[in-house]
């Protein structure tokens, strides 16, 4: 199988839907001859031109608004967010409007919208380029959610997000783009809904989404040195969210945390402990705990930057405290 | 760009002016029943909100002039009308019936709009392509813009006619969509019904320009100022606009100078913002009894047909009103349908 970035992952999701469906056209702040601020769409203007790849002025209420009113005339809008903090200059168009004109319209208009955005910090980029906001999204009926950790997962679930016909807010990490996975070739679509398994374990599941299953993953190779076997959830959607998998994998386990780049308060984690609790209750031989960034707002000083993000040391520790 | 209130016509003066345009007497007929009829239909909305039967109400009673004058020189469902909540009269000219306003009035399982999901007011029907809009002002903007946007891709030959009062003009959705629209050189024709109040806030405190229209200068397309409670002189306007747009030139925005005679909803007391007298001259040079003048005055109107009118809107609008009334309301069961797609 041959090994690609996540960010020619999800390039070549966006080129084959757009051979693949006319109605496909991306829309952003430098998509076009820039080809992305972080190059996702290198190449995409020069294939299928400027009337499927739009520069768009700096203004995120107009795209967004646009792609919605485009959507509902049947075209498939992939629209660009520079970072999902700048989702917020747009959000009533997406929560106020792409989310609930299906339901407003009694269902007889469909809005099949992407919103492409990064997410994440650890870049320097300070409070306003470093949040993890993808849960705000998901608390909203209407809206799916999906948030790939791997390059073969961003190919898959892009594909599905270009195809579903809801609006869909697909969460990338500005971390990721350079990593680098097996991505099978060819057509393929991963459907929403489904969590996955990235290393089986017996001992405790570690539940994670986005950059924060890879620290899963580095986590779960150090307590293996332990002898302990951490199983890591790659939740992947978070709106549908997979309770089955999730569910399925404490059982087995008896123990879980969560780990998630963001502020726990009221974050993903604490859905899934939520779910835990009751669905799961009487075969966890632990509290759950959850583990996230630090509750301020993310500093510019690399040593502080580095100390209000979760660690592998974190998930580690925490872990620990689970199976003691 | 200079014209101002004053300069606005209010005489009626009886040299034919609809010929010119291209329209008919039956077109102007057709123009001035469905003004009678939403005007009577909005009135009947607020007798059944008085009465507790509805339970809320929002309209656009003096607006009906700037909204037929403009939706007509659209093409019925072929072209786009995205409303704002005042423009029944759009509703209706873009093809909705009485009864479909009264259904979505009463919530009922059968409206065609929603099936009782979305607010009075915020009129949607799909098959005549009128799009439901959302109650932060202004949102439907960048759809309309998304709209034209489409057709261009598309290389369909669509215009997106876009509604809003003079207040949704402070909105960032308003100056991003139309900069867009400019760049885009989008066919879209944006119309803003100057009623003068936003809830209570008068236009002098909404701007500091004179004009909306003036606003158009920042964008690089033409605005236009029209007297909005002259049927006529908005249809001049919205004709020449959307077929600017239709042919590849880009959009208009229009101004319809007007007064919103109700208040802003029936959650609201216009008493603490304006004088009675005030709402009473505005009553006087209203668009339906400047429209009644033009047409008594051509001689298109006799006192039979405006009997035969008012008995056929009577009709209409008691047909609807009991028709919507007796409709069974949407079965709680469903309350979940429609938040996503269904599987296929």
């Amino acid at each position: 199988m041959p090994t690609k970035t996540y960010r020619e992952a999800l390039n070549e999701a966006l080129r084959e839907e757009m051979h693949r469906d006319p109605d496909v056209f991306i829309i952003g702040q430098d998509v076009g001859k820039f080809e992305g601020a972080y190059r996702v769409t290198q190449g995409l203007l020069a294939e299928f031109g400027p009337r499927r790849v739009k520069d768009a002025p700096i203004s995120e209420t107009a795209i967004t608004g646009a792609g919605v009113g485009a959507a509902m005339l049947g075209l498939r809008p992939v629209v660009e967010f520079m970072t999902i903090n700048f989702t917020l200059v747009a959000i009533d168009q997406i929560v106020n409007n792409a989310a609930k004109i299906r339901y407003m319209f009694g269902g007889q208009v469909s809005v099949p919208m992407v919103i492409r955005t990064p997410g994440g910090g650890g870049q320097q980029l300070t409070a306003q380029h470093s949040q993890n906001l993808e849960h705000w999204y998901a608390h909203v009926p209407g809206l799916k959610v999906v948030a790939p950790s791997m390059p073969a997962d961003a190919k898959g679930l892009l594909k599905s997000a270009i195809r579903d016909n809801d609006p869909v807010f697909f969460l990338e990490n500005l971390a990721l783009y350079n990593t680098k996975g097996d991505v099978p070739d060819g057509d393929y679509a991963i459907p929403f809904g489904k969590a996955d398994i990235k290393r089986e374990g017996t001992d405790i599941s570690l539940i994670a989404h986005s950059r924060s299953v890879t620290l899963a993953l580095q986590a779960a190779a150090r307590l293996q040195e332990d002898g302990v076997s951490a199983e890591v959830v790659d939740i992947r959607s978070l709106r549908p969210l997979d309770t089955e998998t999730i569910v399925a994998s404490v059982q087995k386990t008896n123990r879980a945390m969560t780990i998630e780049e963001g502020w726990p308060t009221f974050g993903v984690g604490s859905e899934i402990v939520a779910l835990l609790m009751d669905q799961a209750f009487d075969y966890l031989d632990a509290p759950v705990k959850r583990v996230g960034g630090k509750e301020v707002p993310m500093p510019y000083a690399k040593p502080l930057e580095r100390a209000a993000m979760p660690s592998v040391d974190d998930i580690v520790n925490c872990a620990r405290e689970v199976l003691a | 760009m200079a014209t101002t209130d004053q300069d606005l016509t209010t005489a009626t003066s009886m040299e034919d002016r609809h010929t010119p345009l291209g329209l008919s007497e039956e077109d102007l007929k057709r123009m001035y029943y469905t003004m009678v009829l939403a005007r009577s239909l909005d009135e009947r909305m607020w007798i059944l909100n008085r009465q507790g039967k509805v339970a809320f109400v929002i309209s656009g009673q003096g607006q009906e002039g700037a909204q037929v004058g403009s939706a007509y020189a659209l093409r019925p469902d072929k072209d786009f009308f995205l409303p704002y909540y005042r423009d029944l009269t759009v509703a209706l000219t873009a093809g909705m019936t009485a009864r479909d306003l009264m259904l979505a009035l009463f919530a009922k399982a059968e409206d065609p709009a929603s099936g009782g999901r979305q607010m009075p007011g915020h009129y949607g029907h799909r098959a005549h392509n009128v799009v439901s809009g959302s109650s932060p002002i202004a949102t439907q903007i960048p759809h309309a813009v998304g709209i034209a946007m489409a057709a261009q891709i598309k290389g369909e030959d669509t215009v997106a006619a876009v509604y809003f009062g003079e207040a949704a003009t402070s909105k960032g959705d308003f100056h991003e969509g139309l900069n867009f629209a400019g760049v885009l050189k989008a066919p879209v024709v944006f119309i803003c019904e100057n009623n003068r109040y936003a809830i209570s806030v008068p236009e002098k405190k909404q701007m500091s320009v004179q004009n909306v229209a003036d606003r158009a200068l920042g964008y690089g397309f033409p605005g236009v100022i029209t007297d909005g409670n002259d049927v006529l002189d908005v249809y001049k306007a919205a004709k020449t606009a959307v077929d600017r747009a239709r042919a590849g030139e880009g959009p208009t925005l229009i101004e319809c100078k007007t007064y919103r005679i109700v208040p802003h909803s029936s959650d609201d007391d216009e008493s603490r913002y304006r004088q009675k007298v005030e709402v009473e001259e505005w009553k006087q040079k209203g668009p339906i009894e400047r429209m009644r003048q033009y047409l008594r005055g051509q001689g298109i109107l006799t006192e039979d047909l405006e009997k035969n009118i008012q008995a056929r809107v009577m009709e209409e609008v008691n047909d609807a009103t009991e028709y919507a009334d007796k409709a069974p309301y949407p079965e709680p069961d469903t309350l979940t349908k429609h938040v996503f797609a269904e599987r296929s």
